[in-house]
């Protein structure tokens, strides 16, 4: 199925809509140019790489015993971070909570927003994905267009 | 005459995230740009003969090793680059941080994620100051 311009840009409005992303989004997008034209793709797929470890550093240190909050923290801080910069709206507050437990020293809180955290990246993930896909099998069809 | 020079900033930062929409942000205004991912890396350019004049430093606050306060620090000590504007970076707003590095003599402090008029604002008035550059 061929997405036009205005389809593509209503399933990007709901992912703001969701509260999924929010204005830091469009700020990455705007700086598309000719030279960099998938610039915001690329900082995504970068994000998604960077918290993937950020998961693994995250699970080791929440093995560890007695717990180091102060750890977890750091860790954390550099999470919401990243989910702060690329306009990840849901996952930023998340890991916002995770921090306020650390700071609380509670670990069943910690384990219980670490799981948030989890589950609010992997649906950003699974929509941004997807969103992708769509611009991008777009876009190959417009060029096609243009070529004939 | 003399050629103008492009602006020649030096950003700090850990997050490599970070680090790439900042660079993005100042090379769509045509400065230049010099990223490294920790202020170690920072001194090794800024101490190199090598290393083009730097018009103004970006850093990063919560860096491991070595943070952009004490980093802050070292330069506006250092005879040789204490005249280098700099701007620390952070994701968290705490007021006693932000006033002990004007202090320390940073002309200002962001919150991330930086807004592009922000940076420019910057940009633009170390420009100012040192009079010679183009933006």
């Amino acid at each position: 199925m061929e997405y036009s311009r205005r389809q593509l840009n209503n399933i990007k409005a709901n992912l703001f809509e969701q509260g999924y992303l929010d204005d830091q989004f469009h700020q990455i997008e705007e700086l598309q140019d000719d030279a960099s034209p998938n610039f915001l793709q690329e900082v995504v797929t970068l994000f998604f790489r960077d918290t993937t470890r950020l998961i693994d550093t995250t699970e080791q240190a929440l093995k560890k015993s007695p717990q180091d909050f102060r750890r977890l923290d750091s860790i954390m801080h550099q999470f919401k971070g990243s989910s702060s910069s690329i306009g990840a709206l849901r996952v930023k507050n998340e890991c916002s909570i995770f921090r306020d437990h650390c700071n609380q020293g509670n670990i069943e809180g910690c384990l219980k927003s670490f799981q948030k955290v989890k589950k609010e990246l992997a649906i950003l993930r699974q929509k941004l994905e997807a969103y992708f896909k769509l611009l991008n099998q777009s876009e190959s069809v417009a060029v096609k267009k243009a070529d004939r | 005459m003399a050629t103008e020079q492009k602006m020649h900033i030096l950003v700090v930062d850990d997050n490599i995230i970070d680090r790439l929409i900042i660079e993005r942000t100042l090379k769509v205004s045509s400065f230049e740009v010099t990223t490294v991912d920790s202020v170690m890396k920072a001194l090794e350019f800024l101490n190199s003969t090598k290393t083009p004049r730097v018009d103004l430093i970006v850093t990063d606050y919560c860096m491991p090793e070595m943070n952009g306060y004490d980093f802050l620090k070292y330069v506006k000590k250092s005879e040789h680059l204490k005249e280098i504007p700099v701007v620390i970076i952070s994701s968290d707003d705490e007021p006693n941080h932000n006033n002990r590095l004007i202090e320390e003599g940073a002309i200002d402090f962001l919150l991330k994620p930086l807004k592009r008029s922000e940076i420019y604002k910057q940009c633009d008035s170390s420009c100012s100051s040192s009079g010679d550059k183009t933006i």
